[in-house]
Formats: structure tokens, C-alpha cells, sequence
């Protein structure tokens, strides 16, 4: 049956599988040809429990994955989910990754951004793009996607973790300040905690690259409407204006990298 | 061009649309981005006195025809409203802001008018659609023609502001608990709430929203606010934002032929994102253009008889 367009309620769908990644981070897999781009979202209802936006990890049009990082009640619900058991998905929603024909991009992904980031790797190298794939994580038992990742032609994995028991020791974008003093590229992309995107949007504009980047703020209905996402000083929700927006226009909104919001619209300093 | 400006309670507005409370909002940055848009005016989301957490997700989705939420009013409280929202939207004030306020005790609306009054609004809206805590089943102020009447009594005292009362369509005779508020002060309505509403996924057997029922609104409450606005304007005569499923220009001139003097419009940024509200500005033009009017006093309540 087609959706409707204004249709925003849940397609249920039994999880297919469950992927574990490491000790804090699932894969669910499901069986439906969500229609998705790079960089777009769903909202994931667990029914009794809540409903929380989760960027697509993959999604070929006959399946899709959504990888989860234990962070608070709702995700703790979801691991607690078995293979068969239902959510509600609606999407995807908001703006996505696009690409031109045959150039070079780097990737910057810090912790579980590497998982929406797959997918962005996934989808470029199959456009021609030439890629550098950029992970920080804090120790080599928390790195996600490293394996997958090897397994795409065309990706050179570069890791860094906070102890150096992975990679070289540091920060990632300590990597990514090498990776464009040595080589030339046309754009930079990252997903990963805020400070971390505001220094890699910083350091791409010092070597003249653009930059995109996934954003991330509190978000309810996902659908334009509750305000919970509203940027300042633009008042421009990422829900509908992002998640995937350029360095140009996110380096000037005055919460960047600042402070966000809570479900009460209460700013949180970072 | 058709003069779009109005006057509402003494506070002029460049066209009659509003942002509606609860949508959007959350900011004064959203507030001042829907004023760029094209609004004539912002209502604020419901402000309490304390912190207010407000309902788990699902809290909306929608439909072609209709829209769905419990939000619960969720809000930072009054400290946020005086800290922020407020400085912030009136250092470059561009357009009206209306404040829009709730409580669960009578006392408290008085309180939460009292602060709100000294931070600088335009307009007082009141909220009565939540339930009242001191009633024994949990009854909302605006069920009830005396509740409703002692909620705006004692706001009255609180402020010299244009003060509104936002009802509810969920009773028997909306004019009746209209004219009970007249008597009391109000110098005008907000029309209307949601209507209560559930829906329920037929696959995992439940409600969708996490509170189980919401309010609804959207397209299909549309004739319902049309009524309920005419028996208002009959009932009392006095300023009335029309508000529910207000889509299209030609929407908001039918709701203002049923005695509206603004309209509030939300749940239209469902259908036509945040640049809807320029659309129905020039919809609203477009149809006075067409249809000779050159004023829009012209067609305030030009349907009632």
C-alpha cells in the first residue's frame, strides 16, 4: 500500500536481526525498503517505552539498519528487544548527503557517528568517490564499522583512539589535519559529538575544503512541528532544515558547539 | 492591496495570522523565524510557573485529514520566559507576541498572569484546558462555566494587559462558558483547543500516543471551530483569535466571516512548513483582491446573523 503523503504515523516492523557490535552499540536490521539517503533518519517508536530519532546505518531498498548506542532509558528498552519483536519506524526524514560524479571526500566520524557514516562511504564509493574514512573513538573496544569499513573498495580507513590501543593516539581530527596537508580533497563530511564537528568544520575551512555535517539536537515529533530542534539564532529546525547541513551555514548559529537544548527547551552548556 | 492590518484589544497587527500556542515556538529564535515568515503576530507555547516535563514520545503525528498530539505541555518554566524568551523576541520586536499561559490551580493563574504581565507581551492568553488538580475527577477550567469564570476573575485582577481565555470545544455550549468569562473581564477568546482524540495502531493493538489520547487538530476540525467561533462572536461580541484547521488563505477569510478578528494558525506548518504562513497572507490578499474588499473589518463576522 502507498503512503500517503501526509501520512506521519509508524510502519510496525519485526526486527529481522540483531547485530551486537560491542558492549554498548546494536545493529537492528529490518526488512523494508525504506527509500532512504545518506545522512536521513528515522523515528523509532518502542511501543510502551518512547520513540527516538536514529540515523539510517545502511539501507540497500530491500533492507535497513539502525545502529544504537546505549545512552538512556529508551535505548536500554531497545536492547532489550529479540530478533521478531516489533517497533514502529516512520521515515526517513530530513535532509541527506549528496553526491557529484568521481571526486575525493573525507569522512570524519567520532564514536557511533561511523555507523551514518558507513552508509555515506557505502553510497560515495559507488558514485566514483575516492575516500578517506576518518574514526575516533576512545579505546579500540568502543571503535564501530572498522571491520565493514575495511571491506569497501575504495576506503582507506584511518583510526584514532584516546589510548592508542587502536590506530595512532589522539583525537581524530589531529588525523584529519594530516589526511588534508597530504592529500587533496574535495569535501569533508562528519557526524559525531558537536565540539568535534565544530573543530572539524574549523580545520576543513583553514585548508579551503567544504564542509557538511550531521547535526544533532533534541528532537520529539521529527516531522517540523513540535520546535523542540529549533536552531538559534535562525529558528530553522533540524529536523526539517537537517540533520545534514553545511559548515557555512552552521558555523555562524551561535549554540554551535555552545550548548543544546533539553525536552523542556532548556539550554544544557557543553 | 487590501488593508490586512487589524486591531485586536488595542494592539495592532500588519495581518490578522498568528502563530498558534504550542506549535513550534519553543524559542525566541522560532518565534522571530515565523514573524519573518510572514505571521502577523506569535502566541508562545504554555508557560507555568516551574519546570513542566511534559509526555513521552509518540507525541504527534498526523494525517491527511486530521493531526494528533499529547505533547503535555511541556515547558521550562516562567525563570526561562523572563531570562530569554522574552528579552530576546522584544530587543528587535518586529511583530505582537502574545503570551500564553497555564496552570493547574486557580491560584496559580493568577500568579503565572501576575509574572508574566511584568515581562512585556502584547496580549494574555489563557490556557484553561488543563485539568484542574483541586477537582475532585481532574475536570479541565474550561469544562466548566464557573471554573472558567473564577480562572479569569482572578487573572483580571493580576493585569491591566488585553487578556483572552483559550476554550475549549469539548463542552456542550462554548458560548455559554464564553459569556461567563465576559462577565468576569476577559476582552476576548481564543477558539478553539483541540477536540479530544486516540488512535490506535491496529497492528500492535495500542494507542499510538504515549499518553494514549491527545487533542486533535488539523483539516478536520475546521467546521467545528467555524461553530464554535460564530456562537462565541453571537454570544459576546468580543475580539476572538478563530483557530483550528486554518490551512489556506480562503480558510482563514471563512473563520473570520464567523466573527474571528485574528487567526491563529499551527498545525498548518504540518502541511506547508513554516513558509505557509507568507502563502496564506498572500491567499488572504489574493481574496480580498478578487472579491472587492478593501478592508478586512469588512468581513469580521459578516456571516452571522
Amino acid at each position: 500500500m502507498n503512503i500517503p503523503k501526509f501520512d506521519s504515523r509508524f510502519q510496525i516492523l519485526p526486527i529481522k536481526k540483531i547485530i551486537k557490535e560491542n558492549e554498548y552499540a546494536n545493529t537492528y536490521v529490518f526488512e523494508y525498503a525504506l527509500g532512504s539517503k545518506p545522512g536521513q533518519f528515522v523515528m523509532m517508536w518502542i511501543p510502551g517505552v518512547d520513540e527516538k530519532p536514529m540515523s539510517v546505518a545502511f539501507d540497500d531498498g530491500k533492507e535497513f539498519w539502525v545502529t544504537v548506542c546505549k545512552v538512556g532509558p529508551a535505548t536500554k528498552e531497545l536492547f532489550e528487544l529479540k530478533a521478531g519483536d516489533k517497533v514502529g519506524i516512520r521515515g526517513p526524514l530530513g535532509t541527506y548527503y549528496s553526491f557529484k560524479k568521481g571526486r575525493h571526500l573525507a569522512l570524519v566520524a567520532g564514536g557511533y557517528g561511523a555507523a551514518p557514516m558507513y552508509y555515506v562511504a557505502h553510497e560515495a564509493v559507488k558514485k566514483g568517490y575516492k575516500v578517506e574514512f576518518l574514526i575516533g573513538a576512545r579505546n579500540k573496544d568502543l571503535l564501530l564499522y572498522a571491520q565493514k569499513i575495511v571491506g569497501l573498495e575504495g576506503v582507506n580507513l584511518h583510526v584514532a583512539t584516546n589510548d592508542g590501543s587502536a590506530g595512532v593516539e589522539g583525537f581524530v581530527t589531529r588525523l584529519l589535519e594530516k589526511v588534508l596537508q597530504e592529500q587533496k580533497i574535495d569535501e569533508v563530511f562528519t557526524c559525531g559529538p558537536e565540539i568535534m564537528m565544530k573543530i572539524v568544520g574549523e580545520i576543513a575551512e583553514k585548508f579551503g575544503v567544504p564542509a557538511r555535517m550531521s547535526m544533532e539536537k533534541h528532537m520529539k515529533c521529527g516531522i517540523g512541528v513540535c520546535g523542540q530542534c529549533a536552531l538559534d539564532d535562525t529558528g530553522d529546525l533540524v529536523c526539517v532544515k537537517g540533520p545534514v547541513m553545511s559548515w557555512d551555514y552552521v558555523k555562524k548559529l551561535p549554540e554551535m558547539g555552545v550548548y543544546h537544548r533539553d525536552a523542556q527547551g532548556k539550554k544544557h552548556y557543553f | 492591496m487590501a488593508n490586512l492590518s487589524v486591531e485586536f484589544c488595542g494592539v495592532k497587527f500588519k495581518n490578522p495570522t498568528v502563530l498558534a500556542s504550542g506549535i513550534l515556538g519553543v524559542t525566541a529564535s522560532s518565534l522571530k523565524n515565523i514573524v519573518r515568515h510572514g505571521a502577523g503576530g506569535v502566541t508562545t507555547k504554555s508557560i507555568w510557573l516551574e519546570e513542566n516535563i511534559g509526555h513521552k514520545n509518540p507525541t504527534m503525528f498526523g494525517t491527511e485529514h486530521y493531526f494528533l498530539n499529547a505533547v503535555g505541555l511541556s515547558d521550562a518554566g516562567i525563570l526561562k520566559a523572563r531570562e530569554e524568551t522574552f528579552p530576546e523576541y522584544l530587543k528587535d520586536k518586529q511583530a505582537p507576541i502574545i503570551a500564553n499561559v497555564v496552570a493547574s490551580k486557580i491560584d496559580d493563574f493568577a500568579e503565572i498572569v501576575g509574572e508574566i504581565d511584568k515581562l512585556g507581551p502584547d496580549i494574555i492568553e489563557v490556557n484553561i484546558g488543563c485539568p484542574n488538580v483541586e477537582d475532585f475527577h481532574g475536570k479541565p477550567f474550561a469544562c466548566d462555566r464557573n471554573d472558567a469564570a473564577k480562572v479569569t476573575k482572578v487573572c483580571r485582577e493580576r493585569t491591566k494587559k488585553p487578556l483572552i481565555i483559550k476554550l475549549t470545544p469539548n463542552v456542550p455550549n462554548i458560548a455559554s462558558v464564553a459569556e461567563a468569562c465576559a462577565k468576569e473581564g476577559a476582552d476576548g477568546f481564543c477558539a478553539i483547543n483541540t477536540l479530544y482524540g486516540m488512535t490506535i495502531d491496529t497492528t500492535l493493538r495500542m494507542p499510538i500516543l504515549a499518553n494514549k489520547s491527545g487533542g486533535v487538530s488539523g483539516p478536520a476540525i475546521k467546521p467545528t471551530a467555524v461553530k464554535c467561533v460564530y456562537d462565541i462572536y453571537k454570544a459576546t461580541g468580543l475580539s476572538i483569535i478563530g483557530t483550528g484547521g486554518v490551512l489556506t488563505g480562503e480558510d482563514a477569510i471563512e473563520i473570520m466571516m464567523a466573527g474571528a478578528r485574528l487567526v491563529g494558525i499551527g498545525t498548518m506548518v504540518y502541511y506547508r512548513g513554516v513558509e505557509g504562513f507568507g502563502l496564506i497572507v498572500k491567499e488572504i490578499d489574493e481574496w480580498c483582491e478578487k472579491n472587492g474588499v478593501k478592508n478586512l473589518e469588512e468581513i469580521i463576522g459578516a456571516a452571522v446573523k
